[in-house]
């Protein structure tokens, strides 16, 4: 199925851009000053608040009127990267801050810089901490993959629709078509709760039975 | 015998926007000295401490070690090394075992090899009665447990000084005598020790000089009898009386 590789390349690549600009994005957002945390709130609000298919339009059909056309597949990794580097941004932010203040000053007492600090103490918990929403945005990255059906992109769902007028089976399709779907984001979600399961740490992210 | 002094502090002044928090603070510590500060809550004890490792850096004023001015150091994260903090509430790295916890000054911040860090880790978690718990997370020890951790990570840097802000005010009143007793055996073998305490029994009998802070200024210090018997100021007298009362004499 190429279109199934499509799909997962669309994902991999939007659910990659959002966690390249997200990260810098939450950076900014904690350490940056009044003028950088402003401007970011704003994108998040912005890209937060319209329909992803409104912000594949917009770059698809949009930007060429100022004279920048992307071909569909770009377009579709950019709209689907910069929507959910503004989710993913909100993730990492609460992740960092969710570390205490005091964890931060222990580790400058004892001589660390700010950046050993950061990459010693407050990113591995940070890391622990933002898995489970991150599978969850991850999931939902995917199956917004087929959002970019609307600007022409041959993905999984457009693959089977073509199947389907060949076919003239649209029940069969389409139960398998939501088959694949379902198959990859419960594949990405048990591989993400691995991660975490693997990586857990008694006290940090969410406990189970412990009171 | 000579005295070598390991801190010294002169005329700090700090202001939290308008508010004015020292208003002109002088102390120094010998080495071998455990001071405690007392003083009602809000006194600027705490901001006071985090000044002199620079966490919060002074507005006016400086802060020696031995005879480096902290104040315009070029290398702090060197002074810093030299300076142990104990938190009021542990600032244990939580996502470390106790071991662990001591180690990462060593092998991060010092640059000592895993095996080496590793045995000294150790041998300052016996120091505190911890060895046992060496591979257990924060989150399963009890908080005197915790504390001692942190003292166990303030030690194995081998600072010149360690400061102790309010060390048993987020303890459970059962846990508080754990913590002091290793303080009280750390004053014994000499360390030196600067320690922000209400804790009136601990301070009467291991301090060499209690210090008694109110609004921003030192409004006394001497020794313990002579603060305890003999106060100069009726402030004093009555601060001390009041503590007290409501700590009693735990810990002594």
């Amino acid at each position: 199925m190429e279109g199934a590789l499509v799909t997962l390349r669309l994902f991999i690549a939007g659910l990659g851009l959002g966690v390249v600009l997200g990260i810098p994005l939450a950076f900014g957002q904690i350490y940056g000053n009044k003028l950088i945390r402003g401007l970011i709130a704003v994108y998040e609000r912005v890209l937060r608040s319209i329909p992803l298919l409104v912000i594949l339009f917009l770059l698809y059909y949009g930007l060429p009127l100022l004279g920048i056309r992307f071909p569909p597949m770009v377009a579709a990794i950019l709209g689907l990267g910069l929507r959910s580097s503004a989710y993913q941004s909100q993730i990492f932010r609460g992740a960092i801050l969710s570390i205490s203040e005091s964890q931060l000053k222990a580790a400058l007492s004892l001589g660390m810089t700010g950046i050993q600090a950061f990459f010693h103490i407050i990113l591995p918990q940070a890391i622990r901490i933002a898995i489970p929403p991150f599978a969850n945005e991850a999931a939902i990255v995917l199956k917004d993959t087929s959002l970019a059906y609307a600007l022409g992109v041959i993905e999984l769902l457009r693959q089977g629709y073509y199947v389907m007028t060949n076919t003239a089976e649209p029940l069969a399709v389409f139960v398998a078509i939501g088959a694949i779907y379902f198959v990859m984001t419960v594949s990405i979600n048990t591989g993400l709760a691995r991660v975490e399961k693997g990586l857990k740490i008694p006290g940090i992210g969410v406990e189970e039975g412990i009171g | 015998m000579t005295e070598q002094m390991i801190l010294r502090i002169e005329d700090l002044y700090k202001s939290f926007g308008d508010h004015e928090v020292l208003k002109g603070i002088s102390l120094s510590l010998n080495k071998g000295e455990t001071k405690v500060v007392v003083g009602p809550s809000g006194t600027g004890k705490s901001t006071m401490l985090n000044n002199i490792n620079m966490l919060i850096p002074p507005d006016q004023g400086r802060i020696y070690l031995e005879d480096v001015d902290v104040t315009t150091t070029t290398d702090l994260t060197k002074i810093r090394q030299e300076i142990g903090f104990v938190f009021q509430d542990f600032g244990l790295f939580d996502h470390l075992t106790a071991r662990d916890n001591v180690m990462i000054g060593l092998t991060r911040v010092k640059k000592m090899a895993g095996k080496e860090a590793a045995e000294l880790a150790m041998l300052e978690l016996r120091r505190v009665g911890l060895e046992k718990h060496a591979g257990q997370y924060p989150a399963e020890l009890s908080g005197g447990q915790k504390q001692r951790v942190g003292i166990a990570r303030a030690l194995a840097m081998q600072p010149k000084l360690i400061l102790f802000d309010e060390p048993t005010s987020a303890l459970d009143p059962e846990l508080i005598g754990e913590v002091l007793t290793v303080m009280k055996n750390l004053a014994r073998d000499g360390m030196t020790m600067l320690i922000v305490s209400h804790e009136m029994g601990f301070a009467r009998t291991v301090s060499d000089q209690i210090i008694f802070m109110e609004n921003g200024v030192i409004v006394e210090q001497g020794s313990p009898e002579q603060l305890f018997n003999n106060p100069q100021q009726e402030r004093t007298r009555e601060f001390l009386f009041k503590l007290t009362d409501l700590y009693g004499e735990g810990g002594g």
